[in-house]
C-alpha cells in the first residue's frame, strides 16, 4: 500500500498498546525506543484477579496495567507531551482525525474489536481497549497500522467510526491520542532515569499493592481459588474459568507467558543504560516464570479439554500458580534491591 | 521459551497474521519470533465460544417456549449483556428487561423495533420471527 501523506513505517508488536507507543514515538523522532523498553518504562507488567467481578461470565483477571498507562508513562518519562481526546460528537471525532491524517500526522485511536472488520471472527468479543494507529486516508478508506497485523490494513469511514464508538466497558468514546511532533531524541541519562522509574513503579505494583488479590500475592490468591473451583463451580464452569485464565495469559498481545517474556527482554535491553550485570540474571528469572506460566497453561488445557478431571489435577494447577507467585516475589525483591542502589 | 519451541499450530489469528512472541536463544538472549498459533490457547478460545453457543441455544429455547422475547436471543447472539445492550440502544436496563419479556416486546412501537433490528443487523420481520425460516422473504 502506497502512503500519500506520510512516510510512516508499520511495526508489528506483541501487544497493541506497546506497539502503538513504540511506532508513534519512533515516527516522531525517538529511535531509541523498542517494544520491551516501552513496556518496561510504562511498568506494564501486573497481575490482578478482581474478586466479585466477572468478565464474560468468568473471572476478571489481568496480566497488565490499566489501558492507556503504558503510553502515558513512557511519554512522561521521556519528556514527550501527550494529547488525548474523547468526543461526544461522532462528526467532530472523525473531522479531527481527518485533519491530522491529511496533515501527515499519524494518530492513535482506542477502539472496540467486536466490529473490527479485519480481525478473525473468533477474536471479536466486546473488548474495547484495543489500540491502533490511523496513518493515512485515500477517498473513503483509512490506512490503519494495527500492531497485531503484519502489514497495513484498511477500513472505510463507517467501519472506523463504528469501532471508535464501540459501547460497553472501557467504551473508547472516539478517543484519539498522539505525542508531540518533532521529538528530541532522549539522552542516555533520560533513558536510564525512565527505566529506573519504570522498574521501581513495577516493583511497587507487584510487591506492595494493598489487598491479597493483586500483584504477586494475587497470583497465589488465584492459585488457592482454583483448588476450590471444581467443587464450588462444577466441572463445566470450572473448565470455562480455567480457559479464561489461559486466554488472558496467552491471547494476542502478551508475547507469551503473560508478558513475562517481554519483561525479560526489557531487562536485557535496559542493560546498556543501567550497566548492572545482575539484569541478565534477573532477565533469566522472568524467562523462567514465563515458562512456568506456559506449563501451567498446558496443565489447565488438560482440564478444559477434559483429559484431566480430578481434584488432584486442580490442586496441581493451583500449586503451580502458588509457586510462580513465590518466584516472582523473589525476582521483584531482587530487582527492587538492585535499582535501589543505582543513582 | 526458546525460539525452536515456538508453537506453530493452526490458530484463528494465524490465518491472517502470525503473532509476535518473545523468545531466548541458548545463551538466554532475547529476540522475537513468529507463531501461527498454539493449540493450548486455541482450545481455550473454543471453550469460550462453546459457552457462547450454549447461551444462544438456551435463549432460543426460552423464546420458543414463550419465556422470553426474541431480543434475548439476538442479545446472546451478539455476545451482549444488559449493560452493553443498554449502552448501544440508550435505553435503561429496566426498560430492556421489559422488552425481554414477550408481553413487553408485543407493545414495542415500530421505531424501537427498528432500532433493535438495526443493532442486531437483521430485518424487523426477522427480529419478530427469528426462527421462522419458511416465510422469510
Amino acid at each position: 500500500m502506497e502512503l500519500q501523506h506520510t512516510n510512516f513505517k508499520h511495526l508489528q508488536a506483541a501487544h497493541c498498546e506497546n506497539g502503538v507507543t513504540t511506532a508513534l514515538l519512533r515516527h516522531y523522532g525517538i529511535t531509541k525506543i523498542t517494544e520491551p523498553l516501552a513496556f518496561g518504562m510504562g511498568s506494564g507488567l501486573f497481575y490482578i484477579q478482581l474478586p466479585f467481578m466477572k468478565v464474560n461470565g468468568g473471572p476478571a483477571i489481568s496480566f497488565r496495567t490499566m489501558p492507556g498507562l503504558i503510553f502515558k508513562r513512557t511519554c512522561t518519562a521521556l519528556g514527550v507531551p501527550v494529547t488525548r481526546k474523547k468526543f461526544r460528537s461522532h462528526e467532530k471525532a472523525m473531522q479531527e482525525l481527518d485533519g491530522r491524517i491529511l496533515a501527515g500526522k499519524p494518530t492513535a485511536c482506542q477502539v472496540g474489536v467486536f466490529y473490527l472488520t479485519y480481525f478473525p471472527k473468533e477474536y471479536r468479543f466486546h473488548f474495547n481497549a484495543h489500540n491502533l494507529i490511523v496513518v493515512d486516508k485515500k477517498g473513503d478508506d483509512y490506512y490503519i497500522s494495527d500492531p497485531i497485523m503484519e502489514g497495513l490494513v484498511t477500513m472505510n469511514s463507517y467501519e472506523l467510526e463504528r469501532v471508535r464508538f464501540a459501547k460497553g466497558a472501557f467504551a473508547p468514546r472516539g478517543q484519539l491520542y498522539y505525542p508531540g511532533d518533532h521529538l528530541k531524541e532522549p539522552t542516555d541519562e533520560q533513558m536510564k532515569q525512565g527505566i529506573i522509574k519504570g522498574i521501581k513503579r513495577n516493583c511497587r505494583d507487584m510487591l506492595h499493592i494493598p489487598g491479597s488479590f493483586g500483584g504477586v500475592s494475587g497470583i497465589a490468591y488465584t492459585g488457592r481459588q482454583i483448588k476450590k473451583w471444581k467443587t464450588k463451580l462444577g466441572d463445566e464452569k470450572a473448565r470455562s474459568y480455567l480457559a479464561q485464565l489461559v486466554r488472558m495469559q496467552e491471547e494476542i498481545g502478551t508475547g507469551g507467558g503473560g508478558f513475562r517474556f517481554i519483561y525479560g527482554a526489557f531487562l536485557q535491553q535496559a542493560h546498556p543504560y543501567i550497566k548492572a550485570d545482575e539484569l541478565f540474571d534477573l532477565s533469566q528469572k522472568f524467562t523462567a516464570t514465563g515458562d512456568k506460566w506456559r506449563d501451567a497453561a498446558i496443565q489447565a488445557s488438560g482440564i478444559y479439554k477434559g483429559r484431566l478431571n480430578t481434584q488432584a489435577d486442580y490442586d496441581n494447577m493451583g500449586d503451580r500458580l502458588i509457586e510462580i507467585s513465590a518466584l516472582e516475589k523473589q525476582a521483584f525483591q531482587q530487582l527492587k534491591a538492585l535499582v535501589g542502589k543505582i543513582k | 521459551m526458546k525460539k525452536e519451541e515456538i508453537p506453530q499450530d493452526n490458530g484463528a489469528l494465524g490465518k491472517i497474521a502470525k503473532e509476535v512472541t518473545y523468545v531466548v536463544d541458548e545463551n538466554g538472549n532475547y529476540s522475537t519470533g513468529q507463531s501461527t498459533g498454539w493449540d493450548v490457547k486455541t482450545e481455550a478460545l473454543n471453550v469460550a465460544w462453546h459457552d457462547v453457543e450454549a447461551k444462544i441455544e438456551a435463549a432460543k429455547q426460552q423464546v420458543l417456549s414463550g419465556g422470553a422475547s426474541p431480543i434475548l436471543y439476538f442479545m446472546e447472539k451478539k455476545i451482549m449483556d444488559l449493560n452493553i445492550l443498554a449502552s448501544y440502544t440508550g435505553y435503561w436496563k429496566w426498560t430492556i428487561k421489559k422488552h425481554l419479556k414477550p408481553s413487553g416486546f408485543q407493545k414495542l412501537p415500530a421505531d424501537k423495533l427498528k432500532k433493535y433490528a438495526a443493532l442486531f443487523e437483521v430485518s424487523v420481520e426477522e427480529l419478530k420471527n427469528p426462527f421462522n425460516t419458511v416465510n422469510r422473504e
